[in-house]
């Protein structure tokens, strides 16, 4: 047994402690802060090679044995979004540097951000569902104050709304954990998974999977539970919407995936059903808000909501393809989402707006920014050989195999949608007429464009790459389709 | 005394419901208050109140008798987690007050920074 799997939690929270003693050091926060996300990348990958060579690890806190104490477990599915997770922090802060502000710089940014990132990586190493709740609040509280952050008057009315969803929803987070703990006698993921399938009363299992799917819903944002979504994520700046949009709505999806797949299979003819078809109710509902706004801020919000379900509908199908591809998606998902939050961010300081109908014409003055902002646009639709088409091929492939081929379908259709609608942003934007910009002189567009073009790069790479990366992402998708593996490591530990 | 706590419950999570679809944003607040003192009762409630020794090992004491100690354990955490999120929010809305010069949540809906 070997702490590792904390050290990606326990770093950012150190350091994020530390960057609390000094806010108004300037070139102290960056450093700490940037120093600090390179440590946790550093140990994440030292994590990941472990996980690689020597399976699932497993800590108990405090030495206690599972299931009493509580379980820290990192397989590879795990260790690969907190990887992507940490890389995704890294090039936000980056590009947050010459974007977001002395004034917000100094008042506490960097803190919250790695705080953020403490939650997110617990949440996404914890097996334990209690702590998960705590983890998840961590990460709320965090986002609570990013996106209240500056306290300019949209974002102040949006982050109330946001903030009564969330609490409504952890209520309703403990009020499960209640129910499945009187049902079961545990919270222990691994000790659920053994006590789950030994309860002959399926119908309150039923109703306790359900209500989970609720409440992870409202923070993965599915249909209905979107609502709540694109206002609060349109307020604040760029940098912490990319960091909401790639990792907050990614902590949900992983919760249901995990959940979904580790326990809650004893009526896999109800809940896998209901979440396949929620999924496909929320790709649609996702389009119709990609392609209803002319503000490019909210076309890439809606298209988080369209991910969401993609991911999920794989996961739904429960075979070794579908599962596959929904864990290729998310790890796709959160670096293309971030990189495109990014581009746009550079679009609206360009033109000074974010309505689409204001632009254009910008292929002229900056054709480098153009051409990558279309690889970004196509690999969010998924063309070969860009990295969205490896995992919805499989996604559509787990479907066909699977007894859902008509959302199968679904996600083939709306990939020209989601097509479409950004697209429509490089048309509008960097075609037509040119119209008078916002003159940036060339050093601060770079320190914006270089962390951006990288991380493009980057989803380039996965994507051209993925027979290289497939075999993480099988072995990720072995645990899942397995739970016996992770129960092994965690019980026998 | 469990059907007791549950109707308890179900009166806290009744008001907090009827408060939260008021429109003074005080009032919400209150209401979320209401809804984790449901929630948190509803936890301990779920443990099962029975037990009649504390879980400490001691002579003549049987498994049995222990009162379950997890619930209560989840449950101080839970008070910690929403007495920091309630405060917050607190704060939150006499700022949003002080900024926007109202507390109505009707006036607040925001829709005319974009269509």
């Amino acid at each position: 047994m070997s702490n590792l799997a904390l050290f990606p939690v326990v770093i950012p929270l150190i350091f994020a402690a530390i960057l609390m003693l000094f806010p108004k050091k300037l070139h102290m926060q960056r450093i700490v802060a940037i120093a600090g996300v390179v440590a946790t990348l550093a140990s994440a990958l030292v994590l990941f090679s472990k996980v690689n060579s020597d399976g699932v690890q497993a800590v108990t806190l405090g030495s206690w044995p599972a299931p009493f104490g509580i379980s820290m477990v990192s397989d590879m599915f795990s260790v690969l979004l907190v990887l992507s997770s940490t890389i995704v922090t890294l090039f936000v802060l980056f590009y947050s540097i010459p974007t977001i502000g002395v004034k917000r710089e100094q008042s506490f940014y960097y803190p919250a951000v790695l705080f953020l990132m403490t939650g997110v990586n617990g949440a996404f190493t914890t097996g334990d569902i209690f702590n998960l709740f705590v983890f998840i609040e961590v990460l709320l509280m965090a986002s609570y104050a990013l996106i209240v952050h500056g306290g300019e008057k949209p974002q102040l009315r949006e982050s109330i709304k946001y903030l009564l969803v969330n609490i409504i929803s952890s209520a309703l987070f403990v009020s499960a954990v209640a129910y499945l703990y009187s049902v079961t006698g545990t919270l222990n993921m691994a000790d659920l998974a053994v006590k789950i399938p030994q309860i002959e009363a399926v119908g309150i299992l039923t109703v306790i999977a359900v209500l989970f799917l609720v409440v992870f819903g409202f923070k993965a944002a599915i249909f209905p539970l979107y609502f709540w979504l694109p206002g609060s994520y349109f307020a604040p700046p760029m940098a912490i919407l990319a960091l909401f949009g790639a990792l907050l709505t990614k902590v949900g999806v992983y919760a249901i995936m995990r959940t979904y797949t580790l326990f809650f299979t004893m009526n896999t003819g109800f809940t896998h059903e209901l979440l396949a078809i929620i999924a496909i109710l929320t790709i649609l509902a996702g389009c119709v808000g990609a392609l209803a706004y002319f503000d490019v801020k909210k076309i890439i919000i809606y298209n988080i909501i369209i991910a969401v379900g993609v991911i999920l509908f794989g996961i739904s199908q429960m075979n070794a393809a579908g599962v596959e591809g929904s864990i290729f998606y998310l790890i796709h998902d959160m670096l293309i989402k971030a990189a495109l939050f990014l581009l746009v961010g550079i679009l609206t300081v360009i033109f000074g707006t974010s309505d689409l109908r204001k632009m254009g014409g910008l292929i002229k003055s900056y054709p480098f920014f153009g051409w990558t902002f279309l690889v970004a646009a196509f690999g969010l639709a998924g063309i070969p050989p860009l990295s969205g088409f490896p995992g919805k091929l499989l996604i559509v492939q787990g479907g066909f195999e699977g007894t859902h081929f008509w959302g199968s379908l679904v996600i083939l259709a709306t990939s020209l949608l989601v097509l479409l609608s950004v697209v429509r942003i490089f048309i509008y934007a960097f075609w037509g007429e040119p119209v008078k910009i916002v003159t940036i002189d060339r050093k601060h567009y770079l320190s914006m464009f270089v962390p951006t073009a990288i991380l493009v790069a980057l989803t380039v790479f996965l994507g051209a790459g993925a027979e290289l990366f497939m075999p993480f992402i099988s072995d990720a998708g072995e645990v899942l389709l397995n739970p016996s593996l992770y129960i092994d490591a965690v019980l026998k530990e | 005394m469990e059907i007791v706590m549950s109707v308890a419950i179900g009166l806290l999570f009744m008001a907090a419901v009827y408060l939260m679809l008021s429109k003074s944003l005080i009032r919400i607040i209150i209401g979320t208050g209401l809804l984790s003192h449901g929630a948190h009762l509803l936890l301990l409630t779920m443990g099962g109140l029975g037990g009649t020794a504390p879980p400490v090992v001691a002579d003549g004491v049987t498994v049995s008798d222990y009162a379950d100690p997890l619930p209560q354990a989840l449950i101080l955490t839970a008070i910690v987690i929403s007495f920091a999120v309630t405060s917050f929010f607190l704060v939150l809305a006499y700022r949003a007050y002080q900024e926007l010069g109202t507390d109505n949540m009707e006036l607040l809906r925001g829709t005319e920074d974009y269509e």
